[in-house]
């Protein structure tokens, strides 16, 4: 009976949270789209998640194709198929690597840092400050930072890191492994369909909407003080990424599954 | 409604006010009212329901049952630009004074002109130096953040946040807690000459007597979720209430038992 009765408080506490959380999802979306917009604060955020992330996306992705070049050339000789490099390094990287580190890099780098600036805000009660100016928090704090972070991750971000996922490829493939620089770049092409990088930018725009939902989400729910700040950074990032793996695979089975 | 109406009638009316947090019974059966003008102080102690009253006035909170009056229109479930518009009204200085630390002190000021898009920034600018001038703070501290002030220069710019909109209502938090007594006169006395200035009604909360004694016109207060007494300021030193005379000579001794465990 005990139980039956911890399971049934599992599973009403799961359901509570996922309508909460669905409740917050729906009103920061229909904020998005509703006047007032701040369009300042949207700069700020673009910037803030967009171009001050590309240094360690970039990284990232450079270090993640070499990897993967060397890893495929010395996996594909045992049975003679190091030419396949160039297209499985272009279709690895597009497809899959690209979007989901660079998911997980700004998971790590702005889910957290958005966690905790609201958390702190609302600790702090400055988010009940901005209600009583007769601003609504969603519309100033939440809207412009899913907004940013649904755009910045297609449009900038998971962009850089396909090409300088591939470039890091190229780089080792042509430097340490003998490929001609012109035959690396043809193979890439032909190899290379639309539906690859529709995939990718579409994986990309989920999972930037994810990242800035959980940061949002936990951090405006923060409460506590420090410590209550600190475990709302925590969900934030474990979630953003347990989202993004499992978006991942249901984006990859939309898009390639036969 | 003609003028002599609205003077009678309460700019703040509290009636049958209940919050509880799951189990615990906050806000117990709330009854007040602020006439147009007049400052009410609510003291009582820590836990005792204060901070819950005034965040269910601002709508930060929302009360299980009972009405909450602004002006003669009831606020209990308003929303969206109803809710906006009766926001328009309030002015609040927090405790913490709840700068927001992203912006420069001027912005902080401005805000809510800002977000509402009716001034530019310049404009905005400057109503932020003139509201700083007011709280005795000189235009070289608009540019600084909120970081670099101290805590009674803090509490200064909430002030000047606070009637840079030009409030009906001015609510204040404890507005001197955590200020050394100079400091806490002398932003005692800031509220006294600014809330004439803008010739706000204002319901403060505190349990700091000098503050009561200096800022307020009537005095409530409220113990166990319920106002237990309420009076005219002058009336406080001979309220005949045995919880009121615990609570203004702070005694450890009377009918108010401090929940402490003793060991």
């Amino acid at each position: 009976m005990n139980f039956l009765a911890v399971i049934g408080r599992v599973a009403f506490r799961f359901l509570q949270a996922a309508g909460r959380l669905g409740i917050f999802a729906l009103t920061a979306v229909s904020h998005s789209f509703s006047p007032p917009f701040y369009f300042r604060s949207l700069v700020r955020q673009m910037m803030t998640i967009g171009y001050y992330s590309l240094p360690v996306v970039g990284l990232t992705a450079l270090f993640t194709g070499a990897a993967l070049a060397l890893n495929i050339y010395e996996g594909g000789s045992r049975f003679n198929a190091e030419a396949a490099l160039p297209s499985i390094v272009v279709i690895g990287i597009v497809r899959e690597l690209g979007p989901v580190l660079c998911g997980l890099i700004v998971a790590g780098r702005v889910s957290a840092s958005m966690a905790a600036e609201l958390g702190t805000m609302r600790v702090t009660e400055q988010i009940d400050a901005m209600a009583t100016l007769s601003t609504d928090p969603y519309k100033y704090l939440i809207a412009p930072r899913i907004v940013a972070t649904t755009l910045m991750m297609p449009f900038l971000l998971v962009v850089v890191a396909d090409i300088i996922g591939v470039m890091g490829g190229f780089l080792i493939a042509t430097g340490k492994l003998n490929f001609n620089p012109g035959n690396y770049m043809t193979l890439t092409m032909d190899f290379l369909e639309a539906i690859d990088v529709y995939a990718s930018l579409t994986k990309a725009a989920v999972f930037g909407f994810f990242i800035s939902l959980m940061g949002c989400y936990h951090g405006y729910h923060s409460r506590g003080g420090a410590q209550g700040v600190g475990v709302s950074t925590t969900n934030a990032v474990v979630s953003a990424c347990m989202l993004i793996l499992l978006s991942n695979y249901i984006v990859t089975e939309l898009f390639f599954a036969t | 409604m003609n003028d002599t109406s609205k003077m009678n009638l309460p700019k703040i009316s509290l009636r049958g006010l209940h919050k509880q947090f799951g189990p615990k019974v906050v806000l117990d059966s709330i009854d007040l009212d602020v006439m147009p003008g007049e400052s009410m102080v609510i003291i009582g102690g820590s836990g005792s329901g204060k901070s819950v009253t005034l965040k269910c006035i601002l709508g930060l909170l929302h009360p299980e049952h009972g009405s909450i009056k602004v002006d003669g229109e009831e606020t209990v479930g308003l929303t969206g630009k109803n809710r906006k518009r009766l926001q328009r009204k309030f002015g609040m200085l927090f405790q913490g004074a709840a700068l927001f630390d992203s912006l420069p002190v001027w912005e902080n000021v401005a805000f809510g002109l800002l977000a509402e898009g009716k001034v530019t920034r310049r404009e905005g600018k400057e109503i932020a130096i003139e509201n700083l001038g007011r709280v005795g703070l000189n235009p070289d501290v608009a540019r600084l953040s909120p970081a670099e002030l101290s805590g009674g220069m803090q509490k200064r710019v909430g002030l000047a946040r606070a009637i840079a909109n030009k409030p009906e209502i001015i609510f204040f938090d404890e507005p001197t807690t955590g200020l050394d007594p100079i400091m806490a006169d002398v932003i005692n006395e800031l509220i006294v000459e600014c809330v004439k200035d803008v010739g706000a009604t204002t319901l403060t909360i505190t349990h700091d007597m000098s503050s009561v004694r200096k800022i307020a016109d009537k005095v409530a207060m409220i113990y166990k979720g319920n106002i237990i007494w309420s009076g005219p300021r002058g009336d406080i030193d001979r309220s005949g209430n045995d919880y009121v005379e615990q609570f203004i000579h702070g005694k450890a001794e009377g009918p108010i038992q401090m929940e402490i465990l003793k060991a």
